[in-house]
This record gives C-alpha cells, sequence and structure tokens, in this order.
C-alpha cells in the first residue's frame, strides 16, 4: 500500500496535491528542526562543569524572518486549501441527485427512478453525482476514502456532498462519525459501473449479478445478501453478540422474547424478524432492527432463510 | 539573582507533620499540589490501562477480545478520564499549586482555604464519575448530541462529575490569577518572572472564561435527558450541531489548558541545563497570552464535516492557521536557547527535547487539519488521532514527565536512580513513536476513528501500534517505580542540584512550611545564566 490511497474522483487528485504541498513543507520544518536540535545537543555537550555560557537573550532580525517566513507559508496552505474546499462544496447542475439516509447501522439509497438499494451506492463513471442525506436517529458521516469525501449526517437538516467517480470499480464507504454499538459495521460500497453497465442495472437487472446469480445456490446467495444488505452489521455468525443475537445455531431452538414468552425460531419466524421486526423482540436487544420489507425480494428472504439453517 | 538568607536553624519542611488529617485538612499549597498530583497521577494510570486494553482489542480485525459495546465503553473511559482528570487538571493544579507562590517568592497562594476547597471539589467530581461506572457511559469523551441524549448508558451521571469537575477549575484560576497580580515579591516585576508563571497565568485565564462553557453544556445536556427539553433535539426544535458548537468553544480552549503548562516547563528546564537564558523571552511570554486568546476563535475547526456553512468554515481556518505562527515562534525559541550552550543531558533535559521534537510532529500534523479540504479527508480518522496524542502525550505528558523528573529532588527533598530514569524515557519515547506514527499512515488511508472492528488491510498497521502501546506501558511503568524507589531510599537532595537561578532553588529541599524565612527581594529576571556580574 503507498501512502496515499488510490484516487478514483475528480475531487480526490486535487486534494492530493494540498496533502503532498503540506507534508513536504512540514518535513522541511521538521528535519531543520531535528538536525538543529540534535547538532546542538551533541556540539555543546557540557564537557567541564565550570563551562562559560555566553549571555545571549534574543535576535530580533531572526525572529522577524521566523515568524514572517511561517507567515507566508501558512497563508498559501489555507488559500489552497479553501480553493480546493470551494470545489467540493459546489456541485455541477447536472448532478445525478440520489438521497441518503443513513440509521444506526445502514445506508439506504433512494434514486430518481424508485430504486432503493442497501449499503450500496450505484454510480455511473464519469458522471457527478450529488448526495443529499438525512439521519432520523443520530450523527452519522458517509466517507469514500478513494473519492476523498466525507460529509456528517445530521438529524433536523439535509446535508450533502457530491464528486465525480473517474474509475470503474467498488470503493469503501465507512461511516466516519461514532453513532453507538454497530458503529465500526455502518459500511457500504460505491460501485461505479460503466455506462453500459449503468443502462442494465438502472433498467432492473443488477449489473454485477446478471445470469450468475440466479443459479446460485439459496444457501450461498442468503450469505451474500446477509453481507452485502447489512445483516452483518447486527449479527454475526460465530456466536458473539453485536447489536442484535448472533444467527449461530438459532434455527429449530426457541428464542425468549422480552415479554417472556418464548418462540420457536423456524422459517415463519425468520421471515417475519425480517419483515417486521419488532413484532416479537428478542429479550436482552433493543427494538432496532429496520424493516426490510419493500426492499428484500421474496426470493432474497428464503435465501436468508436458508442460509441461517446452515448455521449449525 | 535574589538577596536573601535563610536561617537554618528554624528549617522545619513541609513534609515534617504526619498522619491524615496534616494532608486533607492542609491549606499549604505545597501539601495541596501533591494531594493534586497523587490524584492525577493515578487517574493518568487507571486511564492508560483502558488505552491498553483498547490497543490489545485493536491487534486483530475481528472483536474477539471484547464486544463492541465494550470496547466503546473503554475509548469511552479512557478518554474522559485522561482529558478530564488527567490533563485539564494536570500540571496547572499539581505543578502550578507547588510552584507558583516558590517562584514568586510568596508563602502561598492568595486564598488557601479557596485552595483546598477546589481540590475537595475535584475529589468529589472524581466520586461522582467512580459512580457512574456502574452502567459506563459509550458516547466518546465528546458526548456528541443526538446519541448522549439517546444512549440508554449512564450519561447523566458522568457529565454531573465533570460539570462538578469545572468548578475547580474555575476556582484554581480564580485562585492564581490573584496571587500573580497580587503576591509576587517586590521587585519581581512582570517581564522577570519565570515563564512557567507566565504560562500559568494564560492557562488560568482560560480557566476562568472557558469552563462555564462546557459547565453550561453538560447542564443543557442532562436536562434534555432527564426532563426531555429538546435543546439538541431537532423534533422538539433543537439542532444537534449546537451541542457541537458549545462544546468545543470549552474544549478547544481546554487544548490550550492542557499544553500551555506544559510549555511553561519546558522553558523552565532548557534554560538550567543549556545555561542559557531563554531565547527571545517576550516572545514567548506573549504568544502564551496570544495563543490563549486566538484558541476562543477557532473551535469550529473540528466541524467542518458538521454542515457548518462554507464561510464559517473559511474563517475557522484561516484563525486556525494564525494559532500556529505563536506556536511554531516557542519552537523556534527553545531551539535556539540549546546554541552555544553547555547542555546537560538529564533525564528532565531529555524530556524538555522529546517535547520539542514531538511538539513539532503534533504541531506540523495539525497544518493537515487546518486546511479545509484535507480536513475534509482526515477529519475522524486516524490521522487526529496520532495528530492529538502526539500534541497530548508528545506534548503535555512529556512535559509532565518532565517536570517531574525536574522539580522532584526539590518538592519531596531526595533524589531518583537517573540511569533507571534515562532507560524509562528511551523506553517511552520509542514506545509512543512506534504506538502513533503509523496511526498518521491509517489515517491518510482512511481509517475511522473509534471503531470496534477495523477492514483486514490495517492489520499490521494496527499491530504494530499495539506492539507499541506494550513498550510505552511499560517505560511508563518503570517510571513509576523508579520515582516511587526514590521516596523510600533515595539519596537526600541538595539545595539546588542543577544550579537553577529560580527563587525555587533558593530554598533548601523540601521547602520548609512557608516557603521563605523573609520574603525575598528580587533584583533581576529569572534567565541571568552566563550573565558577566
Ligand atoms: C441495525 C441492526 C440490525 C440489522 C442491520 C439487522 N438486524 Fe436483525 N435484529 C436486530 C436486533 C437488535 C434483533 C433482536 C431484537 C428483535 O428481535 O427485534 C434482531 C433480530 C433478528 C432476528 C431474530 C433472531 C433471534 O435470535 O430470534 C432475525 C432472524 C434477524 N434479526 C434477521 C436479520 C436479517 C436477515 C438482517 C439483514 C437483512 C438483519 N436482521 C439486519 C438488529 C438488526
Ligand atoms: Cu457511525
Ligand atoms: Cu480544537
Amino acid at each position: 500500500m503507498t501512502w496515499i490511497p488510490e484516487v478514483a474522483s475528480n475531487l480526490a487528485s486535487k486534494v492530493d496535491g494540498l496533502l503532498i504541498l503540506i507534508t513536504l513543507l512540514s518535513l522541511v520544518f521538521f528535519i531543520l528542526i531535528t538536525v538543529v536540535l540534535v547538532y546542538f545537543a551533541i556540539k555543546y555537550r557540557r564537557k567541564r562543569e565550570d563551562e562559560e555560557t555566553p549571555y545571549i537573550t534574543g535576535n530580533e532580525p531572526l525572529e522577524i524572518i521566523w515568524t514572517v517566513i511561517p507567515s507566508i507559508l501558512l497563508i498559501i496552505l489555507f488559500v489552497y486549501g479553501y480553493v480546493v474546499f470551494k470545489d467540493m462544496r459546489t456541485p455541477p447542475e447536472d448532478a445525478l441527485e440520489v438521497t441518503v439516509e443513513g440509521k444506526q447501522w445502514l445506508w439506504t439509497f433512494d434514486y430518481y427512478n424508485g430504486k432503493k438499494t442497501i449499503n450500496e451506492l450505484y454510480v455511473q463513471h464519469n458522471r457527478p453525482v450529488r448526495l443529499v442525506m438525512e439521519a432520523p436517529d443520530v450523527l452519522h458521516s458517509f466517507f469514500v476514502p478513494a473519492f476523498r469525501v466525507k460529509q456528517d449526517l445530521v438529524p433536523g437538516r439535509y446535508t450533502q456532498l457530491w464528486f465525480t467517480p473517474t474509475k470503474i470499480g467498488t470503493f469503501d464507504i465507512f461511516c466516519a462519525e461514532y453513532c453507538g454499538t454497530g458503529h465500526s459495521a455502518m459500511l457500504g460500497k460505491v460501485i461505479v459501473l460503466s455506462p453500459e453497465a449503468y443502462e442494465i442495472w438502472e433498467k432492473g437487472v443488477k449489473a454485477d449479478e446478471g445470469a450468475g446469480v440466479a443459479s446460485l445456490p439459496p444457501a450461498e446467495l442468503g450469505e451474500k445478501i446477509y453481507k452485502e444488505k447489512g445483516c452483518n452489521a447486527c449479527h454475526s455468525v460465530d456466536g458473539s453478540v453485536l447489536v442484535g443475537p448472533s444467527f449461530k445455531g438459532i434455527f429449530g431452538h426457541a428464542a425468549v422474547m422480552q415479554d417472556g414468552s418464548s418462540v420457536n425460531v423456524d422459517e415463519n419466524y425468520i421471515k417475519q424478524s425480517i419483515i417486521e421486526p419488532q413484532a416479537h423482540v428478542v429479550k436482552g436487544f433493543q427494538p432496532v432492527m429496520p424493516s426490510f420489507k419493500g426492499i428484500l425480494s421474496d426470493e432474497e428472504v428464503t435465501a436468508l432463510v436458508a442460509y441461517i439453517k446452515t448455521l449449525k | 539573582m535574589a538577596n536573601h538568607t535563610i536561617a537554618h536553624n528554624v528549617y522545619v519542611p513541609f513534609l515534617e507533620k504526619k498522619g491524615i488529617l496534616s494532608w486533607i485538612l492542609s491549606t499549604d499549597h505545597k501539601r495541596i499540589g501533591i494531594m493534586y498530583l497523587i490524584s492525577i497521577s493515578f487517574f493518568f494510570l487507571v486511564a492508560g490501562v483502558f488505552a491498553l486494553l483498547l490497543r490489545y482489542e485493536l491487534l486483530t480485525p475481528a472483536s474477539d477480545f471484547v464486544q463492541p459495546h465494550t470496547y466503546n465503553v473503554l475509548f469511552t473511559l479512557h478518554g474522559s478520564i485522561m482529558v478530564f482528570f488527567f490533563i485539564v487538571p494536570g500540571l496547572a493544579a499539581s505543578f502550578g499549586n507547588f510552584l507558583i507562590p516558590l517562584m514568586i517568592g510568596a508563602p502561598d497562594v492568595a486564598f488557601p482555604k479557596l485552595n483546598l476547597g477546589s481540590y475537595w471539589i475535584y475529589l468529589l467530581g472524581t466520586v461522582i464519575v467512580l459512580i457512574a461506572l456502574a452502567k459506563p457511559a459509550d458516547t466518546g469523551w465528546t458526548f456528541y448530541t443526538p446519541y448522549s441524549a439517546t444512549t440508554d448508558t449512564d450519561v447523566v451521571l458522568i457529565t454531573f462529575g465533570v460539570f462538578v469537575l469545572g468548578f475547580s477549575s474555575i476556582l484554581t484560576g480564580l485562585n492564581f490569577i490573584v496571587t500573580i497580580h497580587k503576591m509576587r515579591a517586590p521587585g519581581m516585576t512582570w517581564h522577570r518572572l519565570p515563564l512557567f508563571i507566565w504560562a500559568s497565568y494564560a492557562t488560568a485565564v482560560l480557566q476562568l472564561l472557558a469552563t462555564p462553557v462546557v459547565g453550561i453544556t453538560l447542564l443543557l445536556l442532562i436536562t434534555e435527558r432527564t426532563l426531555g427539553v429538546g435543546f439538541f433535539d431537532p423534533a422538539k426544535g433543537g439542532d444537534p450541531v449546537l451541542f457541537q458548537n458549545f462544546f468545543w468553544f470549552y474544549s478547544h480552549p481546554a487544548v490550550y489548558i492542557m499544553i500551555i503548562p506544559a510549555m511553561g516547563v519546558i522553558s523552565e528546564i532548557i534554560p538550567v541545563f543549556a545555561r542559557k537564558p531563554i531565547f527571545g523571552y517576550k516572545a514567548i511570554a506573549y504568544s502564551s497570552l496570544g495563543i490563549a486568546f486566538i484558541s476562543f476563535l477557532v473551535w469550529a475547526h473540528h466541524m467542518f464535516t458538521s454542515g457548518i456553512s462554507d464561510l464559517a468554515a473559511t474563517i475557522f481556518s484561516f484563525l486556525t492557521f494564525l494559532v500556529a505562527i505563536p506556536t511554531a515562534i516557542k519552537v523556534f525559541n527553545w531551539t535556539a536557547t540549546l546554541y552555544k550552550g553547555s547542555i546537560h543531558l538529564h533525564s528532565a533535559m531529555l524530556y524538555a527535547l522529546a517535547f520539542v521534537f514531538l511538539f513539532t510532529i503534533g504541531g506540523l500534523t495539525g497544518l493537515f487539519l487546518g486546511a479545509l479540504a484535507a480536513d475534509i479527508h482526515l477529519h475522524d480518522t486516524y490521522f487526529v488521532v496520532a495528530h492529538m496524542h502526539y500534541v497530548m502525550i508528545g506534548g503535555t505528558v512529556m512535559g509532565f514527565f518532565g517536570a517531574l523528573h525536574f522539580w522532584y529532588p526539590k518538592w519531596f527533598g531526595r533524589m531518583f536512580n537517573e540511569t533507571v530514569a534515562k532507560i524509562a524515557w528511551f523506553l517511552i519515547f520509542i514506545g509512543f513513536n512506534v504506538t502513533f506514527f503509523p496511526q498518521f499512515f491509517m489515517g491518510i488511508q482512511g481509517m475511522p476513528r473509534r471503531y470496534a472492528t477495523y477492514p483486514a488491510e490495517f492489520e499490521s498497521l494496527m499491530a504494530l501500534s499495539t506492539y507499541g502501546s506494550w513498550i510505552l506501558g511499560l517505560g511508563i511503568f518503570i517510571m513509576t517505580i523508579n520515582l516511587i524507589a526514590g521516596l523510600i531510599n533515595g539519596e537526600k537532595a541538595p539545595q539546588n542540584p542543577y544550579g537553577s537561578l529560580s527563587l525555587e532553588w533558593q530554598v533548601p529541599s523540601p521547602p520548609p512550611l512557608e516557603n521563605f524565612e523573609e520574603i525575598p527581594h528580587v533584583t533581576d529576571w529569572t534567565y541571568g545564566y552566563g550573565k558577566k556580574k
């Protein structure tokens, strides 16, 4: 890994220019101070107890120089930072708009054509996108390192962010503002498609799936959905407790509900848990699971059920 | 520097009286200083253990040592205890108390009883927070709303504890300001004062003016949680970003409450061990005040991604760069003081040099965060974690350790083992850099902070950072043992082992009860090293 992350948006290279300039200036000052410090510390080491030292209390020209030069450099950095920032804050008129909802601990994306995806943002190569973001619960922050963009989502107001993806591929989305237990699992991907692939995706078929996915066995499809739709933010498959109960070994056993009743975990229970999570709340957990009604198709829910069954 | 005589026949060291009551009811600034020193050191070690635990969790990407919620609790406790219990009261309360009267030639602070009261308030605050540990908060030390208003952990009690602590800070600040104005010995003019006094003065002003704001903020949060008033709740017409504005209005100046006293310490140590006058006395003295003033006007640089207006972001970025200038000047001045000196690398001096080196890194990496577009990328990543630790450990804690080693003989009348002190210094220096330097790279790569689990590509840097924390922990452990051992069986310390010209070294070690047999008459400044008589 290089010290600067992958460059995948129009803004990234501009930010990198600034990062590199500051790094170089910092290195110059750092090396200067270190060399002088170490040199003095060695050269003027006390050799005898009664050494004489000169009485120097200051040097005005020197002090003026080391005030003025850094001041000028700092102003340059400020202006550079501002110019790139201005760019970041000014989306082009023709940018495609996507609505983003960040909610503990999932990203939901709503597109202009009524499509909705979870934790996966589909965008088109070289086409500017403007994200209009809101959060119903607490603060979150939408961060894509490869694009060098970050913006907090603030309850009670819309915030926005834009970029033009300049590289086809898949890039990490991190939630950068602490938002509770599942914060580090609030991850997503930006999927940058070529114009052709994007057109296919727009029409309904998922570009990266096509025929391949339909032929996946249900349990494998379920595992894929488990990871892609963000179930893994709250449910583990190895028995550890995250925000929700682990899926390990739940199938066929009784689950104890908040009201003390106990329910057998079967296909219907799992399906209901996904579509209407608040119908039964498992004891010891908060009723925070979002409903996946309208987001997951029937086949997808069935695939999830099949997957959970395999977790012995 | 001063003509005064000490009558040895009546010398009673302030440590003479024994018994618990002679401590907890003492109004002697030196004893109060020791009580603060013990308390803050205790909390430093406790919060340090939390740090080791959370770094241990981060050894691997999965959450396999503790659950994510526990991890969140750990970083909340680590941050809030370090900040509010150790580093904010820190040097100001411990060494400030001990040194201010001694350095200005006064028998005590202006209001000794109030001083003891401040300590008791501090203790009350810590007790409240300890009770809150029954259901510890998971909000992070910043207590951001709305999360802090909704999480079902005990936020009210811990914020109330911090609220109470605030009073201690305000009263101490007030006490020091009055002391420095009114209690200086005859002839101790402002421009003869040791720079530690200037630093303490600037700090005290910040404490007095900024702390009430965080107090009110936390009170608002408490009313929001208990009475359901919606100051920060958009559903009730409030605004979560308002909390951030309030919070940083205090907490940015607080950064300087934490660092300025350490700058004062460094300005004392370097001249003594270089046997040179401090270079650019006035520049250092007034830049402390300058920094204190500007620090009130930069708070929103923590909020460039929070949804504040572009204009506000631009103005705050500009003001942030302004703070960099007085800070840079100080670094140049300390370095220049070494020129043609007679340098003795005592352990205290090693800490001072480590300060200059590490604080320079902390300061320079601040430039990345002050520049708008760069901050957008780096904000809330490990870059910020690394930067703030370079300033807080590399700066303040190095200053604190330096102060401990420097004034130890004066305070306790004994010496520690210098060889062991140097070994500990070396481990701390290496361990610190191994822990935090990799974090700059992780941050630039985009690794967000406060993550209980993390993507596998960060594993090697994360593990390196964890190994570093072990070296750092070992170093601090050895240092602590060495300093405690010195108290028990250290050699007796002479009055002035390093040949300092400052007033506190002109009285016996440890100082007598009322400091000076006779109030000294000061005729020259503190830094007359090498001056021809
Ligand atoms: C925001 C966190 C979160 C997400 C994301 C989430 N869940 Fe849940 N889930 C929970 C919590 C909390 C519970 C327990 C409380 C309850 O029953 O509502 C739960 C309960 C369940 C249960 C019942 C488990 C039992 O032991 O009885 C199932 C099944 C389930 N979730 C499936 C899913 C699936 C499938 C997904 C992904 C499509 C998913 N969940 C996404 C939080 C989440
Ligand atoms: Cu988050
Ligand atoms: Cu700040």
